[in-house]
Order: C-alpha cells, then sequence, then structure tokens
C-alpha cells in the first residue's frame, strides 16, 4: 500500500479542464484524490511531494513511436526506449509494427504489450499492420489484431498506395471501428526524392518530392473516407496544402484526424543544408511558409495531437551520404520542450499544448489514460515550464542520439515522471 | 614555399594568398566561392598553361605529396586529367576506382575513409554518384578533398575549367550571356557553372525541356527557357550537356531523335548565337543526340581547349589547396 501527496503544485487536467493551484493524492497506483487545499483524507504514511510551482499533469501519449524490439534491438529496445520516454515525461506510446518481423500477428501484439505492462517499462499500445508485412498487398488479419489489443492500423512510413487497397482497408475496418492511419504521401509521385522539391533541393542536387505528394494522398483519401465511411487519421503532416485540405473536410463533418511532429513545427528545410543526415525525414522538412502553416494549424484545432514520431537509428544509418541515409529522428526526451516552444512564442495555451500531448491522443486510440481523473491510473509528469536545458547527442536518455535537435537550448524540462504511482524518472521525493 | 620560380600573377605571389585564402583546405563545391577567390586560380591556371606548353612546369611543388584518384564512378578523362595534373607538379599518384576497392565488398565510405586517411594521403580527389559524398569524406580525413563530381551536386573543377576557357576566348567573363543547354535538373556540371557564371557577373540562360529544366531553378539567378530557338538569341557561350540514356527510360524525354529535334544543337541554331559564339561540352558526347558533329568539329567548338585547360585548372586547384592546408 503505496500513497503519494504532490503538494505545492499546479495541476494541469486538459480532459477535465482543470487548470489551478491544489494537491493530488494517489493511493496503490491510482488517482485517489484531487484538490485544491486542505488536509483532509491524507493517509499517515503517505509521501509528500513538494512540487515547489511546477506543473503536474497526465503522463503524456506519445502516438507515434518506432521501437527497434523486434529485429532492431541495436538501435532501440524497450528498456532504452523506456528510459528514454520517461525522461521526457512519457508514459503511455503507440508503437509503429514496422520492426522485424512487422507486427501483423495477434501474438505480437499481445507480446508488446506484455512487455509495455513492466512496472518500469513505458507503456506499449501497438499498432496493427494495415496489410500482412508492411507490404502493401494484402490485408492483414485487422479483426484479430484489434481482438489482441491494436490500438490503430497503419503501414508505418509505407503510404497505402494503391486507391481500391485503400478503399478496402477503410471499408473493412469499420467491422472493428478501427482507425487507419495513413502515411500522408502519394508514393509514386515521390520516388527515390529525399528532399522538398524547390531551390534547396536544386542546389544541393537531391531528388525531390513535391509537397503536392501529400496533398494528392490526402485529398484521394478524404474522398475514400466519405466514400466507406471509415475512420481515417494522417501522421505526421507537415504541409499548409495538406492541412487546408484537412481543415475542410473538419468542416464538412467528416471524421478525419491528424497529427504532426515537432520537427514539422520548429524546423524547416535549411536544416538540411550541407547534407546534414541528421535533419534528414520522411516526409522530408518542409519550406519556411509550411512550417508556419504547421503552427497555424495547431492553433487552430485543425491538428489532433503532436506525436514525436520517434525513430531512432545509429551512425552507421545516418553518417552516409545523404540520399543513402536513413531518415528519421529521435524524439521521445524533446517531445514536451520542443512542443512547449509553441507555448513560449504564443501559439499555443499551456493546457491546450498539453492536450495535444494527453487527452487527444487518449481520446483518438481510445485508451483510458490521459486524465488526471479521480480513479484513473497515475501516470503522471511533473515539469517547470521554464527551466533551460541543452540538447546533447551523445548524453540523452535512450540508445540511438540521432537528435535533429543537438545544440539546441529549450525551455521546459521535465522534473519528474510516475507510472501507476511508481517514480520512473526524476530525483527521488 | 616552393623556390620554383612563378610567373608573374596576382595568386602566385604568398602574399596576395593572405588576402584571398581557398576558404577551407577543401574544393567541395563552387556554390559560396566568391570572385576574389576565383579569379586567382584562374590566373594561376592561366600560367599553367604556358608552363605546360613549354614542357617547363615546376615539379617539385608537389614533391612527397601523394594525391589518390578516389573514383567511384568511372571517368577515364577527369581522372586522366588529375593524374597528369598531380604529375606535372611532382605528386606521387595512385588510382583507386571502384572496382578494385572494397566498397564492393560492404565497407562503408567512411571506413574507405579511414583507410585512406591511415595512408597519410594528402590530396584525395573523390567522384561518387551519391550528392554530399565529398562533403562526408571531408568531415572524417585530414587530406584536401577535391570534389570531382557527385552526383546531381557539384563539379568545381569542371566550371573552373571552363570559365578559364571563355576568359581566354574573350578576354573576359563578366557581361557576356551563356546559355546552359540540356539535362539542368541532373547535371552536377551545370549547377557548378550556374554558381561561377553567376557569381562572376554572367546572364545564364537555362534551355530544354521542362522535365529537365525545372522552374525553381530560375531562384540560382538563371533564366529558364523552353525552346531552343529563344534561349540561343545573342548568346556568346553555349554550353552543352550530355543526354544520359537512362533519361529515355524514366520518361523524361521520349527517344533521342525527338530530343534532338527540339533540343540538339544544329548549325541552323547555332546561327541564332551571336557570330562569334563559343561552343562548349563537358564531354564525353553523344553527337547526334544533343551536338550534331558539324558544330562538334567546327571552329567554334572549343572542346579540344576543354581537356588542356582542364589539366592547367587542376594544377592550380592543386597547388592553392596544398598552400592552403600548410599556412
Amino acid at each position: 500500500m503505496t500513497a503519494l501527496v504532490f503538494e505545492n503544485v499546479r495541476l494541469i487536467d486538459p480532459a477535465s479542464g482543470l487548470d489551478a493551484p491544489g494537491r493530488l493524492l494517489t493511493e496503490n497506483g491510482r488517482i485517489s484524490g484531487i484538490d485544491k487545499a486542505g488536509t483532509e483524507g491524507i493517509p499517515e504514511n503517505a509521501t509528500i511531494i513538494d512540487g515547489k510551482g511546477a506543473i503536474l499533469c497526465p503522463g503524456l501519449i506519445d502516438m507515434r513511436v518506432e521501437i527497434g524490439e523486434p529485429g532492431h534491438e541495436y538501435r532501440e529496445t524497450v528498456n532504452s526506449a523506456s528510459r528514454a520516454a520517461f525522461a521526457g515525461g512519457v508514459t503511455s506510446v503507440a508503437v509503429l509494427p514496422t520492426g522485424t518481423p512487422p507486427i501483423d500477428d495477434p501474438a505480437m501484439i499481445r507480446l508488446l504489450r506484455s512487455r509495455g505492462g513492466d512496472p518500469d517499462a513505458v507503456t506499449l499500445h501497438p499498432y496493427g499492420a494495415i496489410t500482412k508485412g508492411c507490404s502493401g498487398e494484402a490485408l492483414a488479419e485487422i479483426g484479430l489484431l484489434a481482438e489482441a489489443g491494436a490500438v490503430a492500423f497503419t503501414d508505418g512510413n509505407r503510404a497505402i498506395g494503391p486507391t481500391r487497397l485503400m478503399r478496402q482497408a477503410l471499408t473493412y475496418a469499420r467491422a472493428f471501428d478501427a482507425m487507419i492511419v495513413q502515411h500522408p504521401e502519394d508514393p509514386s509521385l515521390a520516388g527515390a526524392g529525399c528532399a522538398t522539391d524547390g531551390e534547396l533541393a536544386i542546389r544541393l542536387g537531391l531528388p525531390g518530392i513535391p509537397t503536392a505528394a501529400e496533398a494528392i494522398m490526402i485529398a484521394r483519401d478524404i474522398r475514400l473516407a466519405e466514400l466507406t465511411k471509415g475512420r481515417l487519421h494522417f501522421g505526421h503532416v507537415s504541409t499548409g496544402e495538406g492541412l487546408s485540405l484537412i481543415r475542410a473536410a473538419k468542416e464538412r463533418g467528416l471524421a478525419i484526424t491528424c497529427d504532426t511532429a515537432p520537427h514539422y513545427f520548429d524546423l524547416n528545410e535549411n536544416a538540411i543544408g550541407d547534407f546534414r543526415t541528421y535533419a534528414k525525414f520522411s516526409p522530408p522538412l518542409r519550406s519556411e511558409s509550411d512550417r508556419q502553416a504547421v503552427c497555424a494549424a495547431l492553433a487552430d484545432g485543425t491538428i489532433d495531437a503532436i506525436a514525436s514520431d520517434h525513430t531512432p537509428r545509429d551512425a552507421d544509418d545516418k553518417r552516409l551520404p545523404f540520399a543513402q541515409a536513413a531518415a528519421g529522428g529521435t524524439g521521445l526526451c524533446t517531445l514536451l520542450a520542443v512542443t512547449l516552444t509553441r507555448v513560449h512564442d504564443g501559439t499555443l495555451t499551456l493546457p491546450e499544448a498539453l492536450a495535444l500531448l494527453t487527452s487527444r491522443p487518449a481520446e483518438l486510440l481510445k485508451l483510458e489514460s490521459g486524465t488526471l481523473a479521480t480513479g484513473a491510473r497515475a501516470d503522471l509528469c511533473m515539469f517547470d515550464p521554464e527551466r533551460i536545458w541543452q540538447v546533447r547527442a551523445g548524453e540523452l536518455p535512450g540508445r540511438s542520439q540521432n537528435t535533429p535537435f543537438d545544440g539546441r537550448a529549450l525551455e521546459g524540462r521535465v522534473l519528474g515522471t510516475w507510472k501507476a504511482g511508481i517514480q520512473v524518472f526524476g530525483a527521488a521525493a | 614555399m616552393s623556390e620554383h620560380k612563378l610567373p608573374q600573377t596576382s595568386a602566385g605571389s604568398s602574399d596576395d594568398s593572405l588576402f584571398f585564402p581557398m576558404r577551407t583546405r577543401h574544393l567541395l563545391g563552387i556554390q559560396g566561392m566568391h570572385r576574389s577567390q576565383i579569379e586567382p586560380i584562374l590566373d594561376l591556371a592561366e600560367s599553367y598553361i604556358l608552363m605546360n606548353r613549354s614542357r617547363k612546369t615546376p615539379r617539385d611543388l608537389l614533391r612527397g605529396r601523394t594525391l589518390i584518384n578516389l573514383f567511384f564512378e568511372d571517368s577515364t578523362r577527369t581522372r586522366t586529367s588529375f593524374e597528369l595534373a598531380a604529375k606535372r607538379l611532382g605528386a606521387d599518384v595512385i588510382n583507386m576506382s571502384v572496382a578494385q576497392s572494397s566498397v564492393n565488398k560492404g565497407e562503408t565510405l567512411l571506413d574507405t575513409a579511414a583507410t585512406l586517411n591511415a595512408m597519410r594521403a594528402d590530396l584525395l580527389v573523390v567522384r561518387h554518384g551519391q550528392s554530399g559524398a565529398p562533403a562526408l569524406l571531408a568531415q572524417k580525413v585530414d587530406a584536401s578533398v577535391i570534389n570531382a563530381g557527385d552526383g546531381t551536386h557539384e563539379h568545381p573543377t569542371q566550371a573552373l575549367l571552363d570559365a578559364l576557357t571563355i576568359r581566354r576566348h574573350f578576354g573576359r567573363i563578366e557581361g557576356l550571356t551563356v546559355a546552359i543547354c540540356g539535362d539542368v535538373s541532373h547535371s552536377r556540371v551545370a549547377r557548378s557553372n550556374i554558381h561561377l557564371l553567376t557569381s562572376m557577373a554572367c546572364r545564364v540562360r537555362v534551355i530544354g525541356p521542362p522535365t529537365l529544366v525545372p522552374g525553381a531553378i530560375s531562384a540560382l539567378g538563371v533564366e529558364v527557357f523552353h525552346s531552343m530557338e529563344e534561349g540561343l538569341r545573342d548568346v556568346d557561350v553555349l554550353m552543352m550537356l550530355r543526354l544520359q540514356k537512362e533519361r529515355m527510360s524514366a520518361g523524361q524525354v521520349p527517344s533521342a531523335r525527338e530530343y534532338f529535334r527540339f533540343f540538339g544543337l544544329d548549325q541552323r541554331r547555332l546561327a541564332l548565337a551571336k557570330p562569334s559564339a563559343l561552343v562548349m561540352h563537358p564531354g564525353p558526347m553523344n553527337r547526334g543526340v544533343e551536338i550534331d558533329s558539324l558544330v562538334a568539329d567546327s571552329d567554334q567548338s572549343a572542346i579540344q581547349e576543354q581537356v588542356e585547360t582542364g589539366v592547367a585548372i587542376r594544377m592550380a586547384v592543386l597547388d592553392r589547396l596544398t598552400r592552403a592546408s600548410h599556412t
């Protein structure tokens, strides 16, 4: 029987709209009381944690994470990913199915869920593959995968290219109320491109991908969602044109949602200057005007969630000529602090930003976490929104160090993380 | 500093290299190079042309230095040109081509770099099929890296030799109108030439089918044309680019005969340029695809001369880089 009392904290719970100084009590891994003052009802042997004015919010939910397990343990394991997640205040992650083997079998879902159930591991919510082997050909066993606990379906960074196949996926998934998550890039138009079409790609002599590749895929799939009445979500949307299409679809009342990743609202394509492969992403970083459009879509609510798009890669995957280098960057540790840059610059309020990291992804994936409600599991994140720190590749928690934010000074530091009432990160109370 | 007597050019004296140093000890591209960095190389190369003709090159300049030609793509003429340039200055030259190296056995580019570093090469001439590969190598080796063509990025010594060829013909570069014709999109020669010619105050036109000349390239300060008849009017210099066969298989050009019909250089089209216009080609040529034999072999063609200036330019580059890395 363990009990914790968080005192002298600012409680922010986007799910209920709570934003007030107060106190939070947990017992046996669950939240047992929230109040704004008073001392009644505190167990005698409770450990008291003095937040000294820090913010206490639900543990973050990161809905787009790659883990090296299974198949690429040299990149990241469940243990190393958990350290990175907890250091970033993240207590639940949705895991992409693109490991080796791909997660297209119910047994794989159960395995990952059980690994995430360890007390010292981040909670794992596996995605199921849309197609067998994520190979883009035949549908995977969406029903059995959903039954085993797949939170949604995606082929990761492989878009479902054939229109007929996408129609089938959206239609069939309806039987299980399953959400289809699309990588918004027309693969035949993108080809072997590795940078956004434009002046910079021309100067560097890199094959370009027009931003139209995103718009074309989003426009097509919105039409297919209308046709099929399926639940459609676009992962890591990065262009103004794509976001305009999604905004218009939402205004028409369609059940279409999307997320973006910190690098799309914090970096632009200039980060790849001089062939910097650590800033190579899929989709590629965009022009400054697209970055600003992503910020605007965060502010007006078009974007439903922020996900880190955590993609661990080792130096051998990255230290190659640009076109041959792996795409993607780590993001678990920096998710909160980079998101807070949009709070500090006035794009989002603090509760809005936290909603994009907690309650909104919980709604999309139908998770019970992501809230401070009484009775909910005590997954908690305590942070100081103004404390400054510097990102240093090589010193970040987690195995892979391929952050695109190396050297960056960020404002907002996680002080402590609790999973089910047990402290998993931060100085001991 | 070597003891041989250099001709009286501004670049030759060590005092001026304090004012116009090479930006780094590497030559990775023309982009970002200022006119004041380009001209001394041209001046020095000019003097090497004279020395080459009189067979009096300073063979002690690079004595004891090792140059490695590291070619991941086949190229006879560029490799030979660097080899000749280095040998005329007294360097020891090793040629490594991909067929002989361990790259085919799975060794990474950076492993190769570490190996070459341990061999203590002084100069590394790199050609690679991937844009940015020489820049990656340059981060990991102690040698001076010279980009001899990387993917579709840059080919700086080609642009320098083209500039010298132009200057020798017209006595100047600034103010001339230069047309670069053909597959600009996939051409490292075109990119390096655009950077160099625009920084030397030329008017640069690029001409080719829209599939091979991206509209966004106008951001580099060039005028875009999709018709030879319009683009060639009154130009001083015509630079023809080689059309790779894979452009046909990739569907960017339907056929070689259609390409020649609309974008090939024949005498009729050459007549649209100024009467004194100079025809250039980086080679190897596809006769009858981008250039008609009568034009290639005409008096207006500088194609053979480009080969001569190529050796001189590479001597000048080796000379300056060697000084830059030891001052």
